[in-house]
């Protein structure tokens, strides 16, 4: 049968999926059989240090894990409750609540394409379309139609591994991607980090 | 008049250096040297009211603290994640220094030791410099233990969220960053009693503590001289959609908004006439070309029934059908909604199932009241405001372009060939 709500708001995540009742509740991994890989430990145990509770470093550390996995898999969650000494449940509670928390296995490179109002109304839909299509079925890339990424001044825009690129139009597509693929700066002229400010007293 | 984007492009103002050639940090030796209870006085004489969405002064946010010895807080919104919204992201990533001076200056004021930038994951390039930013701030003295020989001691730390736009609610922001799901809590308590972590907490926008430097240099009684009696100052404003200059614009609050759609920002595209506008992100009820006359500040704009929000105007031309627009703001709050209150989750769910029905032809009339009544029962009933957000301009669209929604209804219901 089909979920009849599995497009409700997807922060109730799996909520309707089936839990194996067979299975033990996981506790808090044991830190003496637990491997954690040490620049992993590192960065987690540092940033439990820059909050008064330790816990505050759940999405940082998540993000990290993440960096290393390439998605928060069981592995990676695993690994960040062990340093963490919390429970994977809980990790798993908060990595399902986040976008840019990927809890299924994705391509290494994000490419998230905003879809939002603004850059729908200059051609975001057609934009996202042409990038699906021409990425294909490539393993490397995750490509997701996203929520305001707040560039509406640069609309349509997409944000490649966290670089912010736009006006884009479906001709720059067969570019974007090459970059992408060939791991150069993507769309340099295009990027947000060189655009001046759009009032024009701001200049002085 | 440019306050906040005063030669805000000049070539490495991020930096320590220039921002203190320009007179950076002065402001905050100036606070320093009075009480904190003298600072406040400046914030409340400027009458800044927050520039984040809800507009509420900022002095009285801050005299709201209880005083005493306990551990206070300061958080920055800088999740800015409203539909349309892209000022912080300029102002972080051009002016990094001004807002940490901001906040360090609010944290004298307010008696917090700690503080923290919230700011959303989606902002890579602008945590990265707001983190270079910080580690000069700190060699310098600016947040540090004991600041520049004051007896007030501060500790900052820029924390990345990972994308969720229910983390701009403050109580969504607080659970977050106390490493949870960001679910937003009941209030009261406030958070100026019981936020992070329990202890009172100041949370404060971008652009409002950005602003707070510009208070002390020129006195809270003078920055109070410029906008409007109840909106004072400048604000900036991100216009986009269709117009023909989207972006950025600081404007003196008051002015019609007729002058920031069509003077700066040049108005929608050759041949093309403003349908309706959203003055306030895509949570505010949209007004129409009618309504550009309206003066750009926070009452007027409530007069108007809808909200200046986060200073964010979506303008949409007349060749985008009013469906399509109500269509993109529903399945935006579905998306989003944290799940936790009923009226939120279903309604939204319901208002975008509606909407598609109507586009699919599979609507009768009937869907609208049921689909304005959907909305009425979304406003008020929830922890926070979520679901309002979707609900007001949804039920505005509905209001002002019902014979549209009825004619798509028609038209697309005629175009299936079963019927």
């Amino acid at each position: 049968m089909v979920a009849r709500m599995s497009d409700t708001s997807p922060r109730v995540r799996g909520w309707d999926a089936a839990s194996d009742l067979e299975k033990d509740p996981a506790v808090v991994p044991n830190p003496a059989t637990t491997s954690v890989p040490a620049e992993l430990r590192a960065t987690i145990e540092e940033a439990m240090t820059r909050y008064p509770d330790p816990r505050s470093a759940a999405i940082p550390a998540l993000h990290a894990a993440q960096e290393v996995h390439g998605w928060c898999s069981p592995e990676a969650i695993e690994q960040v409750a062990c340093v963490m000494a919390l429970t994977p449940a809980y990790l798993d509670s908060v990595a399902t609540f986040y976008d840019m928390l990927e809890t299924t296995p994705v391509g290494r490179h994000s490419v998230y394409v905003c879809t939002n109002i603004s850059c729908s109304l200059r051609g975001a839909d057609a934009l996202y379309e042409a990038i699906r299509a021409a990425a294909g079925e490539a393993p490397e890339l995750n490509v997701r139609s996203f929520e305001c990424l707040g560039a509406c001044d640069i609309a349509p825009m997409a944000s490649i591994d966290g670089v912010y690129v736009g006006p884009l139009t479906t001709d720059d597509v067969p570019q974007l991607l090459k970059d992408i693929r060939a791991g150069q700066d993507v769309l340099p002229e295009k990027q947000l980090a060189r655009r001046p400010c759009a009032d024009p007293k701001a200049i002085g | 008049m440019k306050l906040l984007f005063d030669r805000i492009d000049e070539p490495g103002l991020c930096t320590r250096e220039v921002y203190e050639r320009r007179g950076g940090y002065e402001s905050l030796r100036r606070a320093l040297a009075l009480t904190p209870d003298g600072v406040l006085k400046q914030l409340e004489a400027s009458g800044l009211r927050g520039r984040g969405g809800a507009g509420f002064q900022m002095g009285k946010k801050v005299s709201f603290l209880p005083q005493g010895s306990m551990d206070k807080y300061l958080v920055c919104n800088a999740d800015e994640s409203e539909p349309g919204t892209f000022k912080d992201r300029e102002l972080m990533q051009k002016s990094p220094h001004m807002l940490i001076e901001g906040i360090v200056i609010a944290s004298y004021a307010a008696g917090a030791n700690r503080a923290f930038i919230y700011i959303r994951g989606e902002y890579v390039l602008q945590a990265d410099i707001l983190d270079a930013a910080l580690v000069e701030a700190r060699a310098a003295g600016y947040v540090s233990e004991d600041i520049l020989g004051s007896g007030h001691s501060l500790s900052l730390v820029v924390h990345r969220g990972a994308g969720a736009y229910i983390c701009g609610e403050e109580t969504g922001l607080l659970d977050s960053l106390e490493g949870k799901r960001g679910n937003p809590r009941l209030k009261p308590p406030f958070p100026a009693n019981q936020g992070l972590y329990q202890g009172p907490t100041l949370i404060n926008n971008v652009e409002t503590l950005s602003t707070v430097p510009t208070i002390i240099r020129m006195g809270g009684a003078e920055y109070a001289k410029l906008g409007v009696e109840t909106s004072t100052g400048t604000k900036l404003v991100s216009v986009s959609g269709h117009v023909q200059r989207p972006g950025n614009y600081e404007i003196e609050l008051g002015i019609p908004s007729r002058e920031i759609i069509y003077g700066l920002a040049g108005g929608p595209p050759e041949g093309r006439e403003v349908k309706c506008w959203f003055p306030g992100g895509s949570s505010s009820p949209v007004l129409t070309g009618e309504d550009l006359d309206i003066p750009y500040d926070f009452d007027s704009l409530a007069k108007a029934g809808t909200m200046l929000g986060s200073g964010a105007i979506i303008v949409v031309d007349d060749s985008t059908p009013i469906l399509d627009v109500a269509l993109k703001v529903a399945k935006f709050y579905r998306h989003e909604s944290c799940g936790k209150c009923t009226p939120c989750r279903e309604g939204t769910n319901w208002t975008v199932k509606m909407l598609e029905r109507i586009d699919a032809g599979e609507a009768t009339p009937m869907d609208i009241e049921i689909m304005t009544s959907v909305q009425e029962h979304i406003i008020g009933n929830c922890l926070c405001v979520l679901g309002d957000a979707m609900a007001m301009p949804i039920g505005s669209m509905i209001a002002k372009f019902r014979e549209e929604f009825e004619e798509h209804i028609e038209t697309a219901r005629s175009a299936l060939s079963y019927v």
